[in-house]
C-alpha cells in the first residue's frame, strides 16, 4: 500500500472542502469540553471538532474574577486537557474561528460558515455556544477603562489596567460583580460596588442570604450601594478614558476603571438562523435536543426543562454554571451515541469572596419556609429552604459541612425535618430521613 | 520529574508525570484521568478529587486545613483515614506518589 506507478496516480484530494468531522461542536466552553470527554468515555468513536472563537485553548472560567486576577493561579493550570488528550482521542480543536452562518441539509449534516472564510463540513451540530455578557448601555459607557468579566482575554485586559488605577468602581452586585470586587479589594484598590436593586444576588440567593454578604461584605471594607445606579461615566480630559461615575443623585465617583457585571444573554443567533425555537436560550428537550430533534444545545445556552425533582411540569429553566454545563453534557453525549437519559444530580453552585465561600445546593424558587443556621463564632451561616415540608435547596457560608449534607439528601431523595435543622450544633446529616 | 501512580476502583494502574507546582487533581485531570472529577477546578467546593493515599506517602504529604477536612466528610464514596482531596496535593520535584481513586466522585 501507498505506492502508485505513473498508471495509477494518486488520487488528488480536494484541499477545499475539509474532511467532515463527525460532530462539530460550536463553543470550546465548559459544556463543550465535558461533550468530547463525555463522548468518548461512551465509545463515540467519529472524528470531533472542538471549535471556539477565542485565541486560547479549552480553559476554565471561575478562576479569571479569583486567583487569576489576583495572580495566584497561572494561565496555564485554568488549561482543561493538555494538547496529548485531544490528539490521542481524535478532537480537533480549532482556535480563533467565529461561525457565522451553518447550511443544513435534511438529515442533519451541514458545513458552518466561519468569518475568515474557512468552512467546516460536519455530520452533527452541537451548540455549546454559552452567553456574553449585557452591555451597560449608558452614557460614556465606550470609553477605555470600561471593562467586563467573561472570557480570558477580558480578565488579561483588567489585569493590565489594573496596575494604574487606584478607584474601581463595579457595576452590578451579582456573583462576578462581587468576586471581582473580593479580589480587587485584596489587591489595594478603592472599590465602590453599585447594585440596581434593593439588595445583593437578586435572584440567585434568599433574601437572609443576600442580607448576610451584605453586612458581610461592607463589614470587610467594601463600599456597596443598594438601590444605585450609574447615570453616565464621565471622561478624562482626553475625552478617551474612564475618569468617573455619576450617579442618579448627582454624586460623582472617581474611577480609572469601570467594571461591569451586570448579567448575560445567550448566544442565540446561530440557532435562530438554524430556525431552531428560541426562548430565552435555545430551547431543548430532556434530552437536550433543539426543536430540529438533530442538534444538541447544552449548558448556559440551552433553555431546558426544569430537571429538579419536585418542578412543576412544564417549567423551564436555563442555568448558567459549571456543574449544569457538565451534567447537561452528559445528557446530550447519551442522546448523540442513540441513548435517552435524563439529567441527573441535584444543581449546585459555588462563589468565593474574599474569605466567604459560599455553596448553594439545588434551587430555591418556590420555597414558603426557609431555617437559619448560623454560628457567628466560627463564622458559618446556611439557609435552609423547604417547599411543603421538603427541603429544596441551601446556601451555605463557609458551612461545607451543611451543603453536602443537604446535596446528598436532594440527590437521594430524602429530607431534612425544618424544626431539627434550626440548631446549628446538630449535623444535618444525623438528621437526614427517609421522607 | 513527579509521577503519580492512580490505580482505579477495578485495580487499572496509570502513571502521569506531572510538573512541580501542579496539584495531583490539574495532573489528573489534564490527562484525562477518568477517576478524578473535580468539578469546581480546585477551589475546594465540590469534592469530587477525593483520593486514597497509600499509606507510606501520607507523610510525605502537607497537613489538612479545617475546609479540606470538612469537605471530606461529604465524598460520594465514604472516607477513610487514609482520603485526602486531590487539589490540595501539591507535586515536588522528587515526589512519587501512589493513589487510589474511589469507584464514583458524585
Amino acid at each position: 500500500m501507498g505506492t502508485h506507478t505513473a498508471e495509477q496516480p494518486a488520487p488528488v484530494a480536494d484541499l477545499s472542502v475539509p474532511t467532515r468531522t463527525g460532530l462539530l461542536i460550536i463553543g470550546a466552553s465548559q459544556s463543550g469540553v465535558q461533550l468530547a470527554v463525555s463522548l468518548r468515555a461512551l465509545g463515540f468513536d467519529e472524528h470531533i471538532t472542538l471549535l471556539g472563537d477565542e485565541d486560547h485553548r479549552p480553559y476554565q472560567r471561575p478562576a479569571l474574577s479569583k486567583e487569576f486576577l489576583q495572580g495566584t493561579v497561572e494561565s496555564e493550570s485554568l488549561i482543561f486537557r493538555s494538547n496529548e488528550y485531544w490528539a490521542e482521542h481524535n478532537v480537533d480543536l480549532v482556535k480563533g474561528e467565529y461561525i457565522v452562518r451553518i447550511d443544513r441539509d435534511a438529515d442533519g449534516s451541514g458545513i458552518a460558515h466561519a468569518s475568515s472564510g474557512r468552512h467546516f463540513p460536519f455530520k452533527r451540530l452541537a451548540l455549546t455556544v454559552g452567553a456574553r455578557a449585557r452591555k451597560l448601555e449608558i452614557d460614556g459607557g465606550d470609553l477605555d477603562g470600561v471593562l467586563y468579566l467573561r472570557n480570558a482575554d477580558d480578565a488579561l485586559a483588567l489585569k493590565a489596567r489594573v496596575g494604574d488605577a487606584q478607584d474601581v468602581v463595579v457595576i452590578g452586585g451579582g456573583f462576578i460583580g462581587l468576586e471581582a470586587a473580593s479580589s480587587l479589594q485584596k489587591m489595594g484598590k478603592n472599590v465602590t460596588v453599585l447594585e440596581f436593586g434593593p439588595r445583593l444576588v437578586g435572584r440567585a440567593v434568599g433574601e437572609e442570604t443576600a442580607e448576610y454578604f451584605l453586612q458581610a461584605h461592607r463589614a470587610r471594607g467594601l463600599d456597596i450601594r443598594l438601590n444605585t445606579s450609574a447615570a453616565r461615566l464621565t471622561a478624562t480630559d482626553g475625552g478617551r478614558s474612564v475618569a468617573g461615575v455619576e450617579l442618579q443623585d448627582g454624586t460623582l465617583l472617581p474611577a480609572q476603571i469601570v467594571l461591569v457585571g451586570i448579567g448575560v444573554i445567550p448566544n442565540t443567533q446561530l440557532a435562530e438562523q438554524l430556525g431552531l425555537t428560541v426562548d430565552n436560550g435555545i430551547v431543548v428537550d430532556r434530552y437536550a435536543l433543539a426543536s430540529d430533534g438533530t442538534t444538541v444545545a447544552i449548558g448556559d445556552c440551552a433553555n431546558m426543562p426544569n430537571p429538579v425533582p419536585g418542578a412543576e411540569p412544564g417549567e423551564r429553566i436555563r442555568l448558567e454554571s459549571v456543574n449544569n454545563a457538565i451534567e447537561h453534557a452528559k445528557v446530550a453525549a447519551y442522546s448523540l451515541t442513540g441513548r435517552r437519559e435524563e439529567y441527573a444530580g441535584i444543581p449546585w453552585f459555588w462563589s468565593n469572596q474574599a474569605d466567604l465561600k459560599l455553596q448553594i445546593a439545588g434551587l430555591c424558587n418556590g420555597y414558603d419556609r426557609t431555617v437559619l443556621r448560623s454560628d457567628e463564632e466560627r463564622g458559618k451561616f446556611s439557609v435552609l429552604y423547604y417547599r411543603r415540608g421538603q427541603v429544596i435547596a441551601a446556601d451555605c457560608v463557609n458551612a461545607p459541612l451543611d451543603f453536602m449534607a443537604v446535596k446528598n439528601a436532594l440527590a437521594k431523595g430524602r429530607n431534612i425535618p425544618a424544626d431539627a435543622a434550626a440548631d446549628p450544633a446538630t449535623p444535618l446529616k444525623t438528621i437526614t430521613t427517609d421522607s | 520529574m513527579p509521577t503519580v501512580h492512580f490505580t482505579d476502583a477495578e485495580g487499572e494502574v496509570r502513571d502521569v508525570q506531572g510538573n512541580p507546582g501542579d496539584s495531583v487533581m490539574e495532573t489528573a485531570v489534564r490527562n484525562g484521568v477518568p477517576g478524578i472529577v473535580a468539578e469546581c477546578g480546585g477551589s475546594l467546593s465540590c469534592a469530587t478529587c477525593h483520593v486514597f493515599v497509600r499509606e507510606d506517602c501520607l507523610s510525605k504529604l502537607p497537613p489538612m486545613e479545617d475546609m479540606e477536612d470538612e469537605m471530606l466528610y461529604g465524598t460520594a464514596v465514604d472516607r477513610e483515614d487514609n482520603s485526602r482531596l486531590s487539589c490540595q496535593l501539591r507535586l515536588t520535584d522528587e515526589l512519587d506518589l501512589f493513589v487510589t481513586t474511589p469507584e464514583t466522585q458524585v
